[in-house]
């Protein structure tokens, strides 16, 4: 058996509500986040943090679905994050669409495309699939780079800037910052309530099954490869919704969206709030854009210093600064 | 399009090829032995590059940094691996690749610093410059030298691997390490040399790359993307594959950019997702449990 018996026992017992404070945690994971998500724009330093706080660990909560929950480390979620975004600013610039309709076929888009790349790189085991999903992901990144009368090219996508945001009746001002950021907050929150669904459901209790003892999930009868294809599109779907709302927020989507630099940010922020656990992708997106913005005071080469704290992470605290603090809570 | 053109392209696309066996290569040896994927390949080889500039910058000669660079290069790597890797061997597969990634955004960093942002052109060396008629064309000697110099490296880590004491304990160390390990070999000295190979080796494509490339800190960047296209196509670990895939990216890329230039960056992608599709384990590569 190569499972660690202890990480099962966490899982039987977070589900079975050994422990008390825990479980109760994971009842109200979604209500807690939406109010953490509410307050961010008043304790942060900057409201434009905020947003990128909200969308980036948007983006690192559908990953952590694929990373955290069904232990398949993709290297490719530039590619869907990216697709929203560009898909719902051409169907606003080039196609004069409205911006739910936009936002609707960015999320398809999306989806669509992590469908494909998933069916492709599902195929190859092991180390093979982190290879394979940074290699297809680059593909779309030439793409994109290549069809610059749709896109943009190197110049990214520009001009389909949303000034409000109209539906049934009800108009926002989505040029005003706050007002933007909780607009975009109400689709987050869908989003946390649909990933804690997901997790609650016995498919959820399938992909842990299967990150924890692929052999085992198999010999139980289930259907290993339809799972993770599922599991990586509906990990899509939300990074492609992410990518959509930092399309509306940014009115500008750069090319660089798309580069493997990107889905190695998602990775870096997922890994260092704690990957498979809830809050875990929130608190990374947060620790690394507050490093961004403290340490780009003083130089602009940030990334030497997030890097090295993300390579102390790797070596000396794997579980990430959630991940962490649930096990120490748990040891005591 | 008469025949010159396309032997002259064609002859590109081996020299192209060249370079991408040196870094998959690299990358092949290090995953076959040490069941890592070394995703600071790129940022290595880029390093390797800015080695051999620095060096030849130095002494006024490409030789010295031709020379110097890689085996510089090679024995950084040889630290990477004691102090940053060999700790986690006994963890998932994952985290050594999640390491080297953060490895390969600090060094990119770090060179920003060193050597500045924008790229550094890297003059050809005069006695290597010019070209060559073959009789069928007329062939640029820098790239007759690129391949020249990888198929004198390719016979010697051939003859190392088949034909020495090293290179059988590596082959049986491939196999079955635990094996090895009771055999009284110091399987950790194995590995740590091996590693330095498989970096002394992507540097030394970086060196050779660089007079064919502007020399940046994002060169590395697409020699990743490609390095792992060739290890797909041709399968991880297997170092057959691995030259015959670098030929076949680097053929397909310079054809393409002739006919299709649009097409050059994207139809090795093309080409791998094709061969993921009808031999998931790439053509070399033997079909993996689990």
């Amino acid at each position: 058996m190569t499972v660690s018996d202890s990480s099962v026992a966490a899982v039987m017992a977070g589900r079975a509500g050994h422990r008390g404070w825990r479980a109760r945690l994971t009842a109200w994971r979604v209500p807690l986040s939406v109010l953490i998500l509410c307050l961010l724009p008043w304790v942060l330093p900057s409201q434009a943090l905020a947003v990128n706080v909200l969308i980036y660990g948007l983006v690192a909560v559908g990953y952590n679905l694929l990373f955290g929950y069904t232990g398949l480390l993709s290297f490719g979620h530039a590619a869907f994050f990216g697709a929203g975004a560009y898909v719902t600013g051409i169907a606003i610039g080039k196609f004069g669409l409205p911006w739910y309709a936009a936002v609707a076929l960015g999320v398809v888009a999306g989806s669509a495309l992590a469908f494909v790349i998933g069916l492709l790189s599902i195929r190859t085991r092991g180390i093979y699939f982190s290879m394979v999903t940074l290699a297809l992901s680059q593909l779309v990144y030439y793409v994109a780079l290549q069809a610059s009368s749709l896109t943009g090219g190197e110049n990214g996508l520009r001009g389909f800037t949303v000034a409000r945001i109209d539906l049934f009746g009800w108009t926002v001002d989505f040029l005003d910052p706050l007002k933007k950021y909780y607009v975009l907050m109400v689709f987050a929150a869908a989003a946390l309530w649909l990933v804690s669904r997901i997790l609650n459901s016995p498919f959820g209790a399938v992909i842990e099954a299967i990150r924890e003892n692929e052999t085992r999930a198999r010999a139980c009868g289930y259907d290993v490869e339809r799972s993770k294809l599922i599991a990586f599109t509906l990990s899509g779907l939300i990074c492609a919704l992410a990518g959509t709302l930092s399309a509306l927020h940014l009115a500008i989507v750069p090319l660089d969206i798309l580069h493997y630099q990107t889905s190695g940010m998602i990775v870096m922020m997922t890994l260092l709030g704690g990957a498979g656990s809830f809050f875990g992708p929130f608190v990374g997106a947060l620790a690394f854009l507050l490093m961004e913005d403290v340490v780009s005071l003083w130089t602009s080469h940030w990334q030497i210093v997030v890097g090295s704290v993300f390579i102390l992470f790797v070596l000396f605290l794997p579980k990430g600064i959630w991940g962490s603090a649930l096990a120490w809570r748990a040891s005591r | 399009m008469d025949a010159e053109l396309i032997a002259m392209q064609l002859f590109s696309g081996v020299a192209l090829g060249a370079i991408l066996i040196m870094v998959a290569l690299g990358l092949s040896i290090i995953f076959g032995m040490l069941g890592v994927v070394n995703f600071a390949h790129g940022a290595l080889f880029m390093i390797g590059a800015y080695a051999g500039l620095w060096v030849a910058s130095l002494t006024g000669s490409f030789w010295w940094g031709l020379l110097i660079a890689p085996i510089a290069i090679g024995a950084f790597g040889m630290l990477i691996e004691r102090f940053l890797i060999r700790p986690l061997y006994k963890r998932s597969i994952d985290d050594p690749l999640l390491l080297t990634f953060g490895l390969g955004y600090v060094l990119v960093e770090a060179v920003r610093i060193v050597f500045g942002s924008d790229g550094i052109p890297f003059q050809t060396p005069p006695e290597l410059a010019g070209v060559a008629d073959l009789g069928i064309g007329f062939f640029p000697i820098y790239r007759l030298f690129v391949v020249a110099v990888v198929a004198v490296i390719l016979v010697l880590l051939w003859l190392g691997l088949e034909k020495t004491k090293f290179g059988l304990i590596v082959r049986a160390g491939a196999k079955d390490p635990q094996i090895m390990r009771v055999l009284g070999v110091d399987i950790a000295k194995v590995w740590l040399l091996v590693f330095g190979l498989g970096i002394g080796l992507t540097a030394l494509g970086g060196v050779l790359a660089a007079p064919m490339r502007n020399v940046n800190p994002e060169m590395g960047s697409l020699v990743l993307a490609e390095a792992f296209v060739v290890t797909v196509i041709g399968g991880m670990g297997s170092l057959v594959g691995a030259v015959v895939a670098g030929l076949l990216v680097g053929v397909a890329i310079s054809m393409t950019a002739l006919f299709a230039p649009e097409m050059a960056t994207i139809v090795m992608f093309a080409l791998m997702a094709l061969v993921l599709l009808v031999r998931p384990h790439g053509l070399f590569g033997k079909p993996v449990r689990g």
